[in-house]
């Protein structure tokens, strides 16, 4: 396949960006498209230019490491898949592509490809958790938890913390990512304990990173990698007012 | 020289017990005065990190990663063993116990391996409470699933993402004493160096990935959880970045490496398909729970699916052969890696492979399919149900048990494996091998701590399934928070670590002169490239089979391979920047003389046990053949640069309880 490639590059933080076009002619359709990015490199290296950052881990799809957004859509054309898993028999032959970065104020570009998404791990750090030491546990059976319920917070709980919701949405929102943290956590008896205080940090520590506000567009779910759904928002509104409004525990 | 792997005194039963209420402890008070480091978050150093931070110890913790919770630990599928018998099918600590040391091939230490049992049952509870979503049965109690080498059913599971939900509750602890300010976490930084003062570990040098800078953290004991170094195969099943380079660091500044050569292949991943391939993909081994692994019985029809002129499907269900249920009745498809491994290699270099390379064989789910799918149907009180609504009803189940492993398959291959049989062939997994740990966890280097895969302890010669991430959890939830203790309560007079002191700054320029040498060679190759040839000279001589001719081919290769790096060797950009061609170069050399270490571990190990499989030592069937009586002992080795002769130190394996026998699984 001859594909054409259209690709942000940015020297760092401070320097402006711009696009550079570069083609390349072999590219075999079962490579992934992360494998087409290190045959670019290694053309790059070949010619003794700088190769294109890009972050990328696991290629299975679930470190969440990798963030292209591809012909404007993060993580790409595919449903319920990471840029890693991509692959290029998804593309035609002669195709020109738009690889950009994930872009929003709270993830700043640091190099090319590559972003800071710490305000992510400092949303977790502010109540993603449950309060429970090492040692501290009871038996593990000894709280049935309903099969359903479990299964609801394993749902949300495979969120990957990619950030695709955030540059999917036009507000830049973390609403989905914050929404299923609470609702993998506030689901579980374990988790209900600390819930309210939960969603009220962690909402305030979102607004605190400069994250958007939600207007219901709903692009977050239909790009997440992991189909996590929006209904994870509308459970965090409810339970963030209710701790709110006539609540003595206000964080 | 003779290693005292400091084994408490007492019955098996009774050691771990009698430990932890002798052990010394640091008081509360002091535990404030001191400072750990912990090198990586996988779940051995995320749970590492938050408990010690839990205890009152001030932590600074690295990662390379962006985010602490990328670390590849979230990459597992399958589950996480544990002796709580819930299904009341005779397992216990014991039975635990006894598995994991028969898996490895009788080359653990026993007194770990039993802690590890002991401790299992805890870190379940421990996970629970943290709110990790665990399957669960219609009563709301947890299920579990059977994993190769048992005989009964102690897997945990979250569906087929148990690493991440585990991951995600240590990332998750890590994330409150990060808030609480009893962990500094220290992101994009990786470390280079390790700082030994008067003997000790105190310290590292870390580059800070953005900016490029180096930077000292001192602190008064030093653990690293930095995972294991599968990538020096290239292809693996590890994420791209995995690396041996904090591991690799600390021997190069005294630490021993232990048995180098015990390397685990798995055999159900997604088979090579080009040259252009960066990694390969694993399909969790719960699979064969359900998948019944199989080749044609026919060369003819073997060599026709190569060709595309048949599928698996078209293949009568007399002429296939179910190799391991054939080989192996009493464990069937459920036999221990190394063993089901060896047997698809043995399959397809008879000319039984089926995919156009040669290298696949078959693992089916339409017996499982139809099962399930007839239980289903009488539970939802269908009689008679027809061949489809079978089918769709057991799909369904599949997918319930399973769900992202079939997707993923489908989104590398193209093809749906419920439909039409899953192909599948060994690759690299897991590194048995690492860093020399006593029963402390501590390296013989004072002060150096390594948990998890990064160490060598636990799982001998072959690891069993499901037991990485009880081992990484056992070591840094239950283990190291009493262990540090051993070495810390004679610490507690010392200040805080001063990082202006000579050794700092002598690690820190050698440090920089190395990166800058990398960055001056400015040849003609890439880093990748070189990195490929390595892996491909490991995958053929110090892969799958090896023997003394093919290793001692090896070992020159190797040399020559990384004399032609260090003179052609193209890295872009600079040191003062985010650069991650220079992160590469550094972790390639590394690999490199580690990879000479492995071809000679493996060289000198004149047996075959669990992974490490030498041609010439094999039973009359094809199996691996032990010698108890010339290497019941840890290879702990000294390296002291490419080319030169490691130094060999040994500690003697004694088995007391569970006494060394021919591992059989028919």
């Amino acid at each position: 396949m001859k594909i054409t490639l259209k690709v942000w590059r940015q020297k760092d933080a401070q320097s402006k960006g711009r696009f550079e076009t570069y083609t390349l002619n072999n590219i075999n359709e079962h490579m992934s498209f992360l494998e087409m990015f290190d045959v670019l490199n290694e053309e790059l290296i070949q010619k003794k230019q700088e190769p294109v950052a890009f972050e990328h881990d696991c290629r299975e799809g679930i470190c969440g490491t990798c963030n292209m957004v591809i012909n404007g859509q993060p993580h790409g054309p595919m449903r319920g898949t990471t840029t890693c898993q991509l692959h290029m028999r998804h593309f035609k032959d002669g195709d020109t592509i738009v690889v950009e970065p994930f872009r929003a104020r709270s993830f700043p570009i640091i190099k090319d490809l590559v972003v800071d998404r710490s305000a992510f791990d400092r949303i977790i750090q502010a109540g993603g958790f449950i309060s429970v030491n090492t040692g501290q546990a009871v038996d593990a059976n000894a709280i049935p938890i309903p099969k359903e319920v479990a299964e609801a917070a394993f749902s949300a709980a495979a969120c990957i913390g990619c950030g695709a919701c955030v540059a999917a949405c036009p507000n830049a929102s973390a609403m989905l990512f914050v929404s299923a943290k609470a609702a993998h956590l506030n689901q579980l008896p374990q988790g209900k304990v600390e819930a309210k205080r939960r969603v009220q940090a962690m909402v305030k520590q979102m607004d605190a990173e400069g994250f958007g506000n939600c207007s219901n567009v709903t692009a977050c779910e239909a790009e997440c990698p992991k189909e996590i759904s929006v209904v994870n928002i509308a459970r965090l509104n409810r339970e963030y007012f209710s701790s709110v409004v006539g609540s003595e525990t206000v964080v | 020289m003779t290693l005292d792997g400091k084994v408490p005194t007492g019955t098996l039963a009774e050691k771990w017990t009698k430990y932890r209420s002798t052990v010394p402890l640091v008081a509360p008070h002091n535990k404030l005065r001191l400072e750990i480091i912990v090198v990586g978050t996988g779940l051995a150093g995320a749970s590492a990190a938050a408990s010690l931070g839990e205890l009152g110890y001030n932590v600074k913790c690295f990662t390379f990663h962006d985010s602490p919770r990328r670390a590849h630990s979230i990459a597992a599928q399958g589950g996480i063993n544990a002796a709580k018998n819930y299904r009341n099918d005779g397992d216990s600590v014991r039975r635990l116990f006894y598995d994991t040391i028969k898996g490895g091939d009788y080359r653990a230490r026993e007194a770990n391996v039993h802690r590890l049992a002991e401790v299992s049952v805890n870190i379940i509870d421990q996970c629970v409470a943290q709110g990790v979503p665990f399957a669960r049965e219609y009563g709301g109690l947890l299920d579990t699933r059977s994993f190769g080498g048992t005989q009964v059913q102690r897997t945990f599971y979250a569906k087929g993402q148990t690493g991440q939900q585990l991951l995600i509750g240590a990332y998750q602890a890590l994330s409150r004493q990060i808030s609480l300010g009893k962990v500094k976490m220290y992101n994009r930084h990786e470390m280079l160096d390790l700082v030994v003062v008067d003997g000790k570990a105190r310290g590292i040098i870390a580059r800070n990935l953005v900016t490029g800078k180096l930077e000292r953290f001192g602190a008064h004991a030093v653990v690293l959880a930095t995972g294991g170094y599968g990538n020096v195969f290239y292809l693996s099943t590890n994420a791209m970045n995995c690396n041996v380079t904090a591991a690799w660091r600390a021997v190069r500044r005294g630490a021993l490496m232990a048995n180098p050569c015990f390397t685990q292949i798995h055999p159900t991943c997604i088979p090579v398909s080009g040259d252009y391939q960066s990694k390969l993909t694993l399909m969790s081994e719960s699979l064969r729970n359900d998948g019944r692994v199989w080749v044609p019985k026919k060369l003819e029809d073997a060599q026709a699916i190569r060709e595309g002129r048949k599928t698996g499907n078209q293949i009568p269900e007399e002429d296939r052969d179910y190799f391991l249920e054939r080989k192996y009745p009493a464990f069937g498809n459920l036999v221990p890696r190394d063993v089901a491994s060896r047997a698809a290699k043995s399959m397809c270099d008879a000319g039984y492979g089926v995919a156009p390379t040669g290298l696949a064989v078959f693992m089916d789910f339409s017996a499982a399919i139809e099962r399930y799918g007839r239980s289903r149907a009488s539970t939802l009180g269908i009689a008679n149900p027809d061949k489809q609504t079978i089918i769709e009803l057991g799909e369904r189940v599949i997918d319930e048990k399973y769900d992202n492993l079939f997707a993923m398959y489908e989104k590398i291959t193209g093809e749906n494996a419920k439909k039409m049989p899953m192909k599948i062939y060994p690759a690299v997994h897991y590194t048995m091998g690492g860093l020399w740990v006593d029963y402390n966890l501590e390296t013989n280097i004072p002060g150096l701590f390594a948990a998890g895969e990064c160490n060598f302890s636990d799982h001998g010669a072959n690891r069993l399934g499901a037991s990485a991430l009880m081992q990484g959890l056992a070591d840094g939830y239950f283990v190291l928070p009493y262990t540090i203790g051993t070495f810390l309560a004679n610490e507690i007079k010392t200040p805080p670590i001063d990082t202006n002191l000579p050794e700092f700054a002598a690690a820190e320029s050698e440090t920089r002169a190395r990166l800058l040498g990398f960055l001056s060679i400015n040849g003609k190759q890439s880093v990748e490239s070189f990195h490929r040839r390595l892996g491909r000279i490991m995958w053929e001589y110090c892969g799958m089979a090896r023997s003394a001719e093919g290793l001692t081919k090896a070992r020159k290769m190797v040399q020559d391979l990384y004399a032609e790096f260090h003179s052609d060797v193209f890295v872009p950009g600079s040191m003062d920047e985010y650069n991650p061609e220079l992160e590469k170069v550094a972790r390639v050399a590394d690999f490199m003389e580690l990879g000479e270490l492995m071809i000679v571990d493996a060289l000198h190990r004149n047996e075959s046990c669990g992974g490490h499989f030498r041609v010439e030592y094999q039973t009359e069937e094809g199996e691996a053949k032990r010698d108890d009586e010339n290497f019941a002992y840890v290879a702990a080795w000294a390296y002291h640069g490419m080319g030169q002769e490691p130094e060999l130190h040994i500690e003697p394996l004694n088995f007391e309880e569970a006494k060394p026998s021919a591992r059989s699984y028919k």
